[in-house]
């Protein structure tokens, strides 16, 4: 897409303001519509973009490959670690009560902005990780002969 | 929740036991990926399906007295919050499970090599431990919801494992596909099911849902709720005429995934199946037992007869043993339909046995298929003559898989006969010894092969190393085993068979 210099300049323009937008529905999902799902989608949409304008090649030198992979595991272990973490505070599994006992509401806080964290994280690898899969397979006809 | 709170009791490892089964091996799967290293993944693997077998182990010492364990995840108490929910039968099903995950893996270890690019073998371990995770995660857990999101963890990592023997035999890559085409319809069906039980009653914790469909009387969405959750757990468990993915997934799929699937899978499929039926629903609604008579006893029978039938005449050993299982899977159906104690515990017992029977012979096939490349009976010929342990365990096998007196497998016919004659069904007590007479003919083809055929006089297959052997043997030893000492089978079978008959009066929702 050497040649469409507009949806280049556009998208560098955008690919900032969409992680930032992800990162705001990330944190502010507690308060408002958001979470890590959609944080994670969003993050990832950045990420694809970039790839769909500039190429994979130069998205994978960006976000290395490996480092999706371990993202999609390192989320569910910080999903996991949350629940294990309450469990050795002698709460029950994933009872965000237990990181403020004196104050179970701002415990619950935590815990969630842990676990979203967590879902965040593999949504963004999960999503990526399917672009490049099937960006990566060669293409059955070249863009030429459409 | 209020800001003055009652205070907060401590509580102790032991308490937290029924999480602990599904998540230790959940945590080891995305640290095996993270760490990314072959020799660690196995350790890592190992250690984690070590210690759910423990805990499962402790789990079921502490529920054979009748007894049930409820655990709340998140301290939100059931209806609302999810609940675990251990007792008698939840407990020796995940003992099973773990059980055979624990000794597979070390055969797994020195197997893979064989079976599985160097690449993937992480992800192997990887995949395993979810897959564990899947299973062990739908019988712990007592919320309905979460019993498909389980099944769909294991399923797909299913999936990905059958089509992982891609690298000895392409069409690992179509039975996969097949596999998660009606896997899915499977599991849609399910969560279908559940969607109009949540419908009509508004719930999806078991408990809840039992009290509150026995309200509903003859309530149409109640009973196409009852009908998708059959059909859905029947395809996934391979009852008769939906058993199309079992023979390609288990002859494809490389020989640690069909030892590990053939003892588990289904089993787990089985018990969400007794869980709904008995748990959710229950006898008392009509419904139910027309299905169980009409369409239950005779598609295991159906099962009993075609699949052994066809085992008969199969020319790989794998498939042979694969038809086997969709035969043995008619038997635990049958025991369902009878509907009284024995029959249940009958069905749970062959639950148990059979699985373990299964995984001595498919264990053993995968050390063969190591040295003559194929699982064909033309390349199998006196292999039980050069390699004399294994050839010992399938003999221990094939004589449970027949039920022959002294082995588990027998334990398991027994009580079902004796269930049957409970009933006054004394032709389906016949047609079960019948039936067993197949499996004879079956069995004793893959002995003919084994040591009545010469081998061939360059064959140099000796008894496989100690990781595959000892495993090999273990599961030998308990096939024989369970035929004398069935105090822990059966005698848990039994406490699990009156849980679910007792029903719903069983459950108490705190």
């Amino acid at each position: 897409m050497h040649h469409h210099l507009i949806l280049r300049v556009v998208t560098k323009m955008l690919v900032g303001t969409i992680i930032l937008f992800a990162f705001y529905v990330q944190f502010h999902g507690d308060f408002s519509p958001g979470g890590g799902f959609q944080a994670g989608v969003i993050m990832a949409v950045a990420f694809i973009i970039y790839g769909i304008v500039f190429g994979l090649q130069k998205a994978k030198q960006v976000f290395p490959e490996w480092l999706v992979h371990k993202l999609v595991a390192l989320g569910v272990l910080i999903y996991a670690a949350t629940g294990v973490a309450s469990l050795l505070l002698g709460y029950n599994f994933l009872d965000y009560g237990a990181f403020n006992p004196g104050h179970p509401i701002y415990g619950q806080h935590w815990g969630i902005f842990a676990v979203e964290l967590g879902v965040g994280i593999t949504v963004t690898g999960v999503m990526v990780a399917i672009y490049y899969a099937f960006a990566g397979r060669p293409p059955p006809m070249k863009d030429e002969d459409w | 929740m209020s800001v003055v709170e009652t205070q907060h009791a401590a509580k102790t490892l032991m308490d937290h036991l029924p999480v602990l089964q599904v998540v230790i091996p959940l945590i080891s799967a995305p640290l095996i990926v993270l760490l990314g290293n072959r020799k660690l993944a196995f350790a890592i693997a190992f250690a984690a399906s070590a210690t759910a077998f423990i805990i499962a182990s402790l789990l079921l010492a502490q529920v054979t007295d009748g007894s049930v364990i409820s655990y709340h995840i998140g301290g939100w108490a059931p209806p609302l919050g999810i609940e675990y929910r251990i007792d008698a039968l939840s407990a020796l099903v995940l003992m099973l499970i773990s059980g055979i995950a624990t000794v597979v893996l070390p055969y797994a270890y020195t197997s893979i090599k064989f079976e599985i690019p160097k690449r993937h073998h992480t992800l192997f371990y990887a995949l395993y431990m979810l897959c564990l995770t899947g299973l062990l995660g739908m019988v712990a857990t007592g919320d309905a919801f979460n019993v498909f999101v389980f099944l769909e963890i294991s399923s797909l990592s299913t999936y990905v494992l059958v089509a992982m023997g891609a690298k000895k035999d392409a069409r690992a890559l179509t039975a996969a596909y097949d596999y998660l085409i009606m896997g899915t319809i499977g599991a849609t069906f399910f969560v279908i099911g559940l969607g109009l039980l949540y419908m009509a009653t508004g719930t999806l914790n078991m408990a809840d849902l039992a009290g509150r469909i026995a309200d509903q009387g003859a309530n149409r969405t109640v009973q196409a709720a009852f009908t998708f959750i059959v059909v859905g757990m029947s395809l996934k468990a391979a009852m008769y005429p939906l058993h199309h993915w079992l023979p390609n997934a288990y002859t494809y799929a490389p020989s640690a995934v069909t030892t590990f699937l053939a003892a588990t899978a289904t089993k787990a499929a089985i018990y969400v199946l007794l869980r709904f039926m008995f748990s959710v629903f229950n006898p008392a609604f009509h419904f139910e037992d027309w299905t169980l008579y009409l369409i239950f006893i005779p598609f295991a029978l159906l099962a009993m007869f075609a699949a052994s039938f066809v085992a008969v005449f199969q020319t790989n050993l794998k498939r042979m043993l694969a038809f086997s299982s969709i035969a043995q899977i008619g038997y635990m159906l049958l025991g369902i339909a009878m509907l009284n104690a024995t029959g249940l515990s009958a069905s749970i017992v062959y639950l148990v046995n059979h699985g373990i029977t299964k995984a001595t012979l498919f264990m053993g096939t995968g050390a063969m298929v190591m040295y003559s490349g194929s699982a064909f009976f033309d390349n199998l010929n006196g292999l039980g003559r050069k390699m004399p342990l294994t050839g010992a365990a399938m003999v221990a096998g094939g004589l449970s898989l027949i039920g022959v007196p002294g082995t588990a497998g027998f334990i398991s016919k027994w009580v079902l006969v004796q269930a049957a004659f409970e009933n006054g069904w004394w032709i389906i007590a016949v047609l079960i010894m019948l039936s067993s007479l197949l499996a004879v003919i079956y069995v004793w083809r893959m002995f003919e092969v084994l040591y009545l055929t010469a081998p061939d006089e360059d064959c140099t297959a000796t008894d496989p190393p100690l990781p595959i052997l000892i495993p090999m043997l273990i599961l030998a030893g308990a096939c024989i085993w369970f035929g004398f000492d069935t105090e822990l089978t059966l005698g848990s079978a039994r406490v699990a068979a009156d849980g679910l008959l007792a029903g719903s009066a069983g459950l108490i929702v705190e």
